[in-house]
Formats: structure tokens, C-alpha cells, sequence
């Protein structure tokens, strides 16, 4: 795909990356609430500012021609942050929860965004990856990076029971099947002594031929958090999940989920198999759940039934939602806005829940399609719907 | 097995089968006039309970101790409140987002539902943690071998009944009835024959949210203890049993709330060793008859439009 070459867009995009990601690091830096309150403010009037006199609007037709610059700003961007916070272990965890939920919210992406299956137990899901990962790092020998591939896989297994209830119903019918899932799930480990009880489970750190993730590194007499070891790990396995969901995308498969979830009836009309597509969105995206679960259960070493509630769903679908529902794009903002607001803004920290339901709310009401809506297709370069 | 300690299921089952069908009724009622499933509707309830409680409290505080006047006060603070909080939330949330896609009006009510609960959790005092809910209906009891009456579980069941048969005086006889039954029907039709349709619709939110109160209240004095939790369980619960009726009847929602409760009473009474499981077993059986039947027992109408 060879788009007009612009030599001055092209300073401007990564002139407006360079502030982004010297904006992030100013804020994950400052420790006074009242600065970071007095940032985010700034954050939200600067980016306001620059929606107001189309910056915003051009910077976004511009890469969404240019999807691979894009893709390498944004490893640069979160391997710079990275390595400014090389010692910072808080800053860290935090960057790489937020890698570690945007590939959830990649998979919940595909449910909900592509082929229209709910799912309201996406927490549930992921924490299945989670107990995957904890019982079989202590209780067997398998190759750790196998591992998580078996978390995914035992996600996607334990969905497909809820695969037939799913199929068989519609919108609330099905919301409500998986909402009763998610409860049944939490409540199931809370009174499963095998598994812990409500104590929880210890999860053993990523191992790879010896190169043990939970320890720290040492660069030249330069400490380097163990946290360091998760963001690349999850960064080649978030690069993998992207580029498979694009491609899912922007492939006839993608257009096969569009029509499905737009009108059934129509796509079923022109001899599409529904039931095909649904099962393959559904387990494709709880595999990502549960892939994303098992990286994020090595990296904290201790797991408990109190992180998988229904409430943590809400949060994943709220992060779909807010992103733009569909746009993987927009997951990035969604989720370092859900993750990282509420950890640096400890005043909110308790309130959390109640503001995102607030914000969803507000969302819903006057901006249904979300901070980034998803664009048209555009298969041929230049092309603009009219 | 002892007659006696049957009876004693059996009674159980009934009182739980009373608040599960009135909260269903409110499901029913909803999904009949809009078409929607209110997802905050359990939490509706949580708040209807915890305004009793904080009725009752101060009641006390202002020196009002006969309980039978405190019963009636806190009764009628929930119901009213709740009334008026299911009409805003018409107004404000559910009346807007017509005509969007399902998804959204989902979302919100789920997510209105989080805001309610999150609310209770945050600002009452000690919300986090359950409360206490004071007994004040009377607590003699008549022991027949293992079984026992309890006045208060009687009172309960009887309100609750007379409760069902005025829900089905006012759908059936009054015109208030005939306006929701019309718009239930045909909405576009209702609107010609000169039916306000907001009004309708805001009407409907107000019964179906008073009916949610009231079975908080009662959960309140049947398990002595309110938590800010306890909506998503019922909701659930009560969305089941009104699908497993069939959406948009309203006997069916009664019929469903108490089927329900006698599945899980069987569930206990054939499985006492996994009585933790209780909801897991539950929820499994909510899975299993929408897998077994997607849209209820007495199925809903689907005519899809192309």
C-alpha cells in the first residue's frame, strides 16, 4: 500500500508522538495529586484544543492510511517510557497491565466489536487463564511460554460449553447467560477448596531456558526492574494478537463477522454460515482472554477469586466500549485511560467503579460510538467514503 | 422425610418465590412497554431496602418505636422513592437510547446498575459492609413437630400475595392496565386511540420499581440483613424467572419466580452436602433452561422484520 508521501505530515505525526509520549512520562512520574490532577486537565483541554482546529482529525486520516507507522510509534513510544522507568517497578507494573489488558480487550474487541456475540464474563474468562497458569507453573513441568498458549486454550474449551446457550439466543438473553456464567464462575472458586477458596493461588514466574522473569536485570551496573521482561514479552505477544486481529479483519473473514453482526437475517439470506462465525469469534477472542490472563497471573505471582468479578468484566467491556466499539485503535487510549487513571489518581481509586459506569453512562448517551470510532473499510489507499 | 420439615421447605420456598416473582413482574412488565430488559432493576431493589433501613433508623432516632409504624414508613419511603427513581431512570436513560441498537441500552442499564450499588457501597455509612436489618414484625411462632409458623413468614407471604392480586386488579381493570396492555400490544396504534405513550412508559417504571422496593423490603425482614450486593444475585435471579415465564407475561413472571425457588429448594433438599454450591447450581440451571428454551417455557413472540 503506497500512500502519497508528505515529508511535512510525516514531521508533524512524529512531532505530536514525541509530545505524546513525553506527556505520558510526565505523568506517570509525578507523584502529587494535585499535579497529576492539574495534568490530566491539561491533558484533556490540549487534546480538546487540537479536535477544535481539525489537528486531530488530520493526524488520524493521516496514519489510518499509515497503519505501520503507527504500529512502530507506538512500540518506540511504550519501549522509551519503558526504559526512562527502567528502575521504577510501580510505573512498570503499570505499563504493563495496560499491555497485558489491551490484549484482552483485543480479543473482547472481536466478540463484541466484529461479530456482535456478547460477552459480559470476560473477567471470568480471564481469570480461567489465570488458574491455568497457577496450577500448572506449580504442579507441572510444562514449558512456561506453552503455558500461556494453554491458558488461551483452556479459556476458549471452558466457553465453548457456553457456546450452545449463546448460539440459541439473542441480545439480553445471551448477555444475561454469560453475566450468569461470570457469577457462577467466581462463586465456583470461592467455595472450591482444590483450588484455593478465597485465599487464592500462588502463580510461579515466567521461566524461559533459565532466563527467569521474576528476577531483577542487570545492564552494565544499570538495575533494571523484572517488570521490564513482562512489557517485551507482552509487547511480541500484544504485536502477534494485533496483527492477527487485523489481518481477521481486514480479511473476508472480517467481512463475514461485520455482516453477521449487522443483520443476521441478511447475512444468513446470502449464505452466510452464522452459527460458523459466531463460534469462531467467541473462541478466538476467549482465547486472547485467556492468554492475556496467563501472562498477567505469572507476573503478579499471586491470584485470588476477589479479581474476576462482575464488576472487572464491566471494566473490560467498558474499555471496548469507550475505545469505539470495533476500533482496536481505540483500545490503546481506553485502556491507559482505565488502567492508569484510577492507580495515579488514588483519590478515585475507591470510587472507581462508580465513575466508569458514570462515564459509560455519559458515553452512551451523547457519543454512542465511542472516543475513536471505527472507520469505514478502505481497501484501496486515498479512498474516502463520501 | 419428616412431613413436618417439608412443610418447613416448602414455606421457605414460597417466601423466596415471592420476591423472585416480584421482581420478575417488574422484568415483564419493562420488557412489555419498551421492549427492554432493565439490567438495574435488582439494584433498584438494593437501594429500595436500603432506604427502609435508613427510614427505620430514623424513625427510631426521632423516638418513633412502634414498629408496626416504622414497617409502614419505611415501606412507603422505598416504594415511593423507588417509584420515582424508576421514572427518571425512563426519562433519562431508557426513553433517550430508543431506537438504538440493543447493545447500548444494555450497557447502560447494567452500567446504571453498577452506578446504584456503587453508590449504596460509597455513601451509606459502613455500606461496604452488610447491615443489620432490625425484625419488626412480630416473631410468635406454632410448632407442629418439626415444623414451624412463624407469624412474620406468614404476614410476609400474605402481603406479597395480596400484593400479586392488586398488580392483577391494576393491569386488568383499571385503564391505567388497558393504556400499558394497549402500548404492550402495538405501541404505534396505542399512540392513534390518543394514549401518551411517555406517560405510559414512565407509569410502567414506577410500578415495576415500587414492586422492587417492596421485595427489598421484604428481603430485609426475611433474612435480617441488607448488603449492597444483593441486586446482581437478584436481578439475575429475577430476569431468569421472568424469561423462564416468558418475557412480557406477567403470570408467567409469578409462575417463574416460584418455579425457581422450588428448583433451588430441590436443589438443596437432593444435594445437602453441596449446599455451598447452592448458586452455582443455580446459575447452572438458569443456563441450562435458556439453552433448553431461549426465549422461556411460554415463549415471547418473535417476528423479525426484514
Amino acid at each position: 500500500m503506497t500512500a502519497p508521501q508528505d515529508p511535512r505530515s510525516l514531521a508533524w505525526t512524529i512531532g505530536a508522538a514525541i509530545v505524546v509520549v513525553l506527556y505520558v512520562i510526565l505523568l506517570l512520574g509525578v507523584e502529587s495529586q494535585l499535579e497529576i490532577a492539574g495534568l490530566l486537565a491539561a491533558g484533556i483541554a490540549a487534546v480538546a484544543v487540537a479536535a477544535r482546529f481539525g489537528v486531530v482529525a488530520r493526524l488520524g486520516r493521516f496514519l489510518g492510511e499509515r497503519d505501520g507507522l503507527l504500529n512502530a510509534l507506538v512500540v518506540a513510544g511504550t519501549l522509551a517510557v519503558t526504559a526512562f522507568f527502567h528502575g521504577d517497578a510501580f510505573v512498570l507494573l503499570l505499563v504493563a497491565t495496560v499491555i497485558i489488558y489491551f490484549i484482552a480487550c483485543l480479543g473482547l474487541n472481536l466478540q463484541f466489536g466484529y461479530s456482535g456475540v456478547l460477552n459480559f464474563a470476560g473477567a471470568a474468562f480471564f481469570g480461567i487463564g489465570c488458574y491455568t497458569a497457577a496450577v500448572m507453573t506449580v504442579h507441572t513441568a510444562v514449558p512456561h511460554l506453552l503455558i500461556l498458549f494453554a491458558g488461551g486454550a483452556m479459556a476458549a474449551a471452558i466457553g465453548s460449553i457456553l457456546i450452545l446457550p449463546v448460539l440459541r439466543t439473542y441480545s439480553h438473553y445471551s448477555a444475561v447467560i454469560t453475566i450468569a456464567f461470570g457469577l457462577l464462575f467466581k462463586i465456583f472458586l470461592e467455595v472450591n477448596d482444590a483450588l484455593g477458596g478465597p485465599q487464592g493461588l500462588r502463580v510461579k514466574g515466567m521461566n524461559v531456558l533459565g532466563w527467569k522473569f521474576n528476577s531483577n536485570i542487570d545492564i552494565g551496573g544499570i538495575e533494571v526492574s523484572f517488570y521490564v521482561n513482562y512489557i517485551v514479552l507482552g509487547l511480541v505477544l500484544l504485536a502477534l494478537a494485533f496483527t492477527f486481529v487485523r489481518r481477521v479483519e481486514r480479511s473476508w473473514i472480517g467481512l463475514n463477522l461485520d455482516a453477521v453482526r449487522l443483520d443476521e437475517t441478511a447475512a444468513a439470506c446470502f449464505g452466510l454460515n452464522i452459527t460458523r462465525w459466531k463460534i469462531t469469534a467467541f473462541t478466538l477472542g476467549n482465547f486472547l482472554i485467556g492468554l492475556a490472563g496467563a501472562l498477567f497471573a505469572m507476573m503478579l505471582g499471586f491470584i485470588a477469586p476477589t479479581n474476576f468479578t462482575f464488576g472487572d468484566s464491566l471494566i473490560l467491556v467498558s474499555i471496548v466500549l469507550l475505545g469505539g466499539i470495533g476500533n482496536p485503535w481505540g483500545l490503546v487510549v481506553a485502556t491507559a485511560i482505565l488502567i492508569v487513571v484510577p492507580e495515579k489518581l488514588q483519590a478515585i481509586q475507591e470510587y472507581r467503579f462508580l465513575l466508569f459506569a458514570a462515564m459509560v453512562i455519559l458515553i452512551l448517551l451523547f457519543r454512542p460510538e465511542g472516543l475513536l470510532p471505527r472507520s469505514l473499510r478502505t481497501y484501496f489507499p486515498g479512498w474516502r467514503a463520501k | 422425610m419428616d412431613v413436618g420439615l417439608l412443610g418447613q421447605y416448602v414455606m421457605n420456598g414460597l417466601m423466596l418465590g415471592m420476591m423472585y416473582a416480584l421482581v420478575a413482574v417488574g422484568f415483564t412488565l419493562f420488557f412489555g412497554v419498551m421492549d427492554i430488559i432493565n439490567f438495574a432493576h435488582g439494584d433498584v431493589l438494593t437501594v429500595g431496602a436500603f432506604a427502609a433501613l435508613a427510614t427505620i433508623l430514623g424513625l427510631a432516632g426521632i423516638g418513633v418505636d412502634s414498629p408496626w409504624i416504622q414497617l409502614a414508613g419505611a415501606t412507603l419511603v422505598a416504594v415511593t422513592t423507588m417509584a420515582a427513581l424508576g421514572a427518571v431512570i425512563a426519562r433519562t436513560l431508557v426513553l433517550p437510547l430508543k431506537g438504538a441498537p440493543p447493545l447500548n441500552t444494555l450497557l447502560i442499564t447494567l452500567m446504571l446498575g453498577t452506578a446504584l450499588h456503587e453508590g449504596v457501597r460509597l455513601f451509606y455509612p459502613q455500606g461496604a459492609n452488610p447491615q443489620r436489618f432490625p425484625s419488626l414484625l412480630p416473631t410468635d411462632a406454632y410448632s407442629f413437630g418439626h415444623f414451624t409458623l412463624r407469624i412474620d413468614s406468614l404476614l410476609v407471604l400474605t402481603t406479597g400475595l395480596l400484593l400479586i392480586v392488586g398488580i392483577h386488579l391494576l393491569i386488568n381493570r383499571t385503564k391505567l392496565g388497558l393504556a400499558i396492555r394497549a402500548v404492550a400490544q402495538d405501541e404505534d396504534t396505542a399512540k392513534t386511540m390518543g394514549i401518551n405513550y411517555t406517560l405510559i412508559v414512565l407509569a410502567t417504571f414506577a410500578i415495576g420499581s415500587g414492586l422492587a422496593a417492596f421485595a427489598g423490603v421484604l428481603h430485609g425482614l426475611y433474612y435480617s440483613e441488607v448488603n449492597f450486593a444483593m441486586g446482581l444475585l437478584l436481578g439475575v435471579i429475577g430476569f431468569s424467572a421472568a424469561i423462564v415465564g416468558g418475557l412480557g407475561n406477567i403470570y408467567g413472571a409469578i409462575l417463574g419466580g416460584f418455579l425457581f425457588s422450588a428448583l433451588q429448594t430441590i436443589g438443596v433438599l437432593a444435594m445437602p452436602f453441596a449446599s455451598a454450591y447452592k448458586d452455582v447450581f443455580a446459575f447452572a440451571v438458569v443456563i441450562l433452561i435458556m439453552a433448553w428454551r431461549p426465549t422461556g417455557l411460554i415463549s415471547e413472540k418473535i417476528s423479525q422484520r426484514v
